[in-house]
């Protein structure tokens, strides 16, 4: 007979690997539902200047006034009144990381954040744990310049004109249903401010994390390229797994100023029970680049598509977007490009992957003012799907209102094809092995513009959910 | 005599219930060099595909054997990490996936184990240079964009590279100009060896000036109706496959 060589017993092991949580017991838990009461209550915890207060129940109007949207991903489950709308674990947003308390600094270490920044691979870092963001720092040259980089909380109470003149001016509180309920119950974020002129040169990161079950979490994050300024913010999302749902709602606003060079990259890997419905939007002037790069692989419903507003000429905008679907998982999103001004320029480039009966739909909307002459912009959306019982759509909108424009559109929705599977098998590569190599191969036009940490994350990510996909 | 190498035997190969190799037996052995010659529609690509484990591609009856094994029950990646080899008349492009990463996997399969980076990059631009091939060439995608000459030169940098004991060629020569054509074939040659075998499978005789073969096999309708010497491609090339044709109705005729 043999034996193992340990007794230990088999465990599975999850494919999800960040779906472990905290048994902590959090500081204050506002009860479930949504009120105007509980929105008054988050206002009076951060102690708000009475605009934003006003704001947030104006917002709340427009959200119990707005219907669910029809389009898009399945959105009945939600339940409004089941979720959790702030969680704060800790009182304090710590400049040192040493200050953080020690089960949240677990958290984090365990999913390699600090890490990064001790190796000075990054500029800045942030880190919400559920409602509240609990450590933001920047590198002492930068501060002299006068780059902030702070929660947006911290931000209002410390900068608050600043904060007042651009918040919801790039997306108003009624914009859509869940851009007003996160302009409602909106907490943490983060807030940067690059001043005119100022480069910063590595990325500066924040890292967003729900533990609490039934919790919502509706970060509000602000940008503000100052003219001519630079800089690359990077976000990563993880969340346990719990039996119960739990919604995300963020709302990200950009302004890139004249001459300034914004990029925003995410990787999303949410846990597959959360509903991820976050706006996300720029606005750009004169000369401006504008890039979002937007990774979307966890979550059970993503609806999401970045946005760039072309306001005066010669700006530019950018959309990468990546989504991949697993088992039970819908990844619905794409991109959003308004040329507002002439001889603006756009490209957006969208791949998405589905397996394992998993669904990808690219969305997306092109859109040429009347006036807006001169605009050349370029649309390639690409879909593959591993399996039969998969799917992809797409929905590519171009409104052009513009005669003199040059608008270049190509999309392709294919299966990994036999012919390429089996040149790749007759060099002696198994099937799965050769699968994953067209995929790679699929993805790496915008695997190849994500900073080399993230790239080598986003593949590992992708390839650990093939290994559930194809075996 | 040795033993054989690969042995075809009595093959039929249908695809989408259609038989388009019909009885098909071939034998060869360590050291020799193999033509099938054969028009248009004569069954030479199915032969080829069907030989590496095409999925689209059923044997109805027959056996392919490999150094003695039935290769018939095994899947393309092992029939080529067992030794065989093929290449293909349109490689097919696989955006993405850099020539360089793909070749060093399927060198690594084939060996059954990873190969080490210093080795691989020796025998890598020893094999490029033969082939009078840029060290850039392999930062390019797998076929993606390559001329029609590049493919076939891409294919034959693969047959030095993985060492095959059977490699089979379909159509490596259509498509390519004098020059490619002698860079190609001086690439067969240079990986002919006493212990391997090549079939080349062929429309025109034209290759058959730089790689010698030791004997040639004209294929008409799924089936070999002529074997001979080098001098049979020699007679092909003089009177066409036509007299071939009437000899294989007359036949058909009279069973």
């Amino acid at each position: 007979m043999t034996t193992p060589a340990s007794d230990a017993p088999v465990t599975r092991r999850s494919d999800y690997e960040y779906g472990f949580h905290d048994d902590v017991e959090a500081l204050l838990k506002l009860p479930k539902g949504l009120s105007r009461d509980v929105v008054n209550t988050i206002s009076d915890i951060k102690d708000e200047p009475e605009w934003m207060r006003k704001l947030r129940l104006k917002a709340l109007d427009h959200f119990n006034a707005r219907p669910m949207p029809e389009w898009g991903g399945e959105l009945g489950d939600i339940d409004f009144n089941d979720i959790h709308y702030y969680v704060r674990a800790t009182d304090r947003d710590e400049s040192s990381w040493e200050d953080v308390p020690d089960y949240i600094k677990d958290t984090y270490d365990k999913l390699g954040i600090p890490e990064a920044e001790k190796q000075g691979l990054l500029a800045g870092v942030g880190a919400q744990y559920d409602s509240e963001v609990v450590y933001h720092n920047i590198r002492e040259d930068l501060e002299e310049k006068g780059v902030l980089f702070l929660g947006t909380d911290q931000a209002l109470r410390e900068y608050p004109d600043l904060v007042q003149e651009y918040f919801t001016t790039v997306i108003p509180p009624n914009d859509n249903k869940f851009a007003a309920l996160n302009t409602a119950v909106w907490s943490g974020g983060s807030f940067i401010y690059v001043p005119p002129g100022v480069t910063v040169d590595i990325p500066l990161q924040a890292y967003f994390r729900i533990n609490s079950e039934d919790m919502g979490q509706f970060e509000r994050t602000l940008i503000i390229a100052d003219e001519g300024s630079q800089v690359h913010y990077v976000e990563g999302c993880t969340a346990p797994i719990y039996s119960s749902d739990s919604l995300h709602s963020a709302v990200v606003e950009i302004v890139c100023k004249a001459g300034s060079n914004v990029r925003y990259t995410t990787i999303q890997n949410w846990s597959n029970n959360v509903y991820n419905l976050v706006t996300k939007r720029a606005t750009a002037y004169q000369d401006a680049v504008m890039t979002w790069v937007d990774g979307n692989l966890g979550s059970k419903l993503t609806m999401k598509y970045p946005a760039v507003y072309l306001m005066e000429p010669g700006a530019h905008g950018e959309v990468l977007s990546i989504a991949s679907a697993g088992q039970g998982q819908h990844q619905d999103a794409g991109a959003k490009i308004v040329h507002a001004a002439p001889n603006t320029t756009s490209v957006i480039t969208s791949k998405s992957l589905s397996m394992d009966g998993g669904r990808s739909t690219y969305r997306g909307l092109l859109k040429v003012y009347d006036g807006a002459d001169g605009c050349r912009s370029n649309v390639r959306c690409d879909a593959l799907m591993l399996d039969e019982h998969s799917r992809s759509d797409t929905y590519p909108v171009m409104e052009i209102d513009e005669k003199r424009v040059d608008i270049g559109h190509e999309a392709t929705v294919s299966k990994v094809g036999d012919e390429q599977l089996f040149y790749l098998m007759a060099r002696g590569l198994s099937e799965a092995e050769a699968t994953k190599m067209i995929v790679n191969g699929f993805v790496e036009p915008i695997i190849k513009s994500l900073p080399l940490e993230y790239a080598v994350e986003m593949n590992r990510l992708i390839e650990l959910q093939m290994d559930g996909a194809i075996g | 005599m040795t033993s054989p190498l690969f042995e075809i035997d009595s093959l039929e190969v249908a695809v989408e219930d259609k038989q388009i190799v019909n009885g098909l037996s071939l034998t060869l052995r360590p050291g020799e060099v193999h033509a099938i010659m054969g028009p248009n529609g004569s069954g030479k690509s199915t032969l080829a595909n069907s030989l590496m484990g095409h999925p689209r591609y059923t044997i109805n009856s027959g056996d392919i054997r490999l150094a003695g094994e039935s290769v018939l029950e095994m899947a393309p990646d092992e029939r080529a990490r067992a030794g065989l080899f093929l290449a293909f008349q349109y490689p097919t492009d696989i955006p993405g996936v850099s020539m360089i990463n793909f070749l060093r996997r399927a060198m690594s399969a084939r060996r059954g184990e990873e190969i080490p980076v210093r080795e691989f990059r020796q025998v890598l631009n020893e094999v490029l240079g033969r082939l009078q091939m840029d060290e850039q060439f392999v930062r390019r995608y797998v076929n993606d964009g390559f001329s029609g000459g590049e493919k076939k030169r891409a294919e034959i940098l693969q047959l030095g590279l993985l060492q095959p004991l059977v490699a089979v060629m379909d159509e490596t020569d259509s498509g390519l100009d004098i020059d490619a054509l002698r860079i190609v074939s001086e690439g067969v040659n240079t990986f002919h060896s006493d212990d391997n075998a090549i079939l080349l499978i062929t429309h025109y005789q034209r290759i058959l000036r730089y790689v010698q073969p030791d004997h040639v096999h004209v294929l008409l309708d799924g089936r070999i109706v002529e074997s001979g010497d080098a001098s049979l491609a020699e007679r092909l090339e003089r009177d066409g496959y036509e007299p071939f044709m009437e000899r294989a109705e007359e036949r058909v005729l009279t069973s």
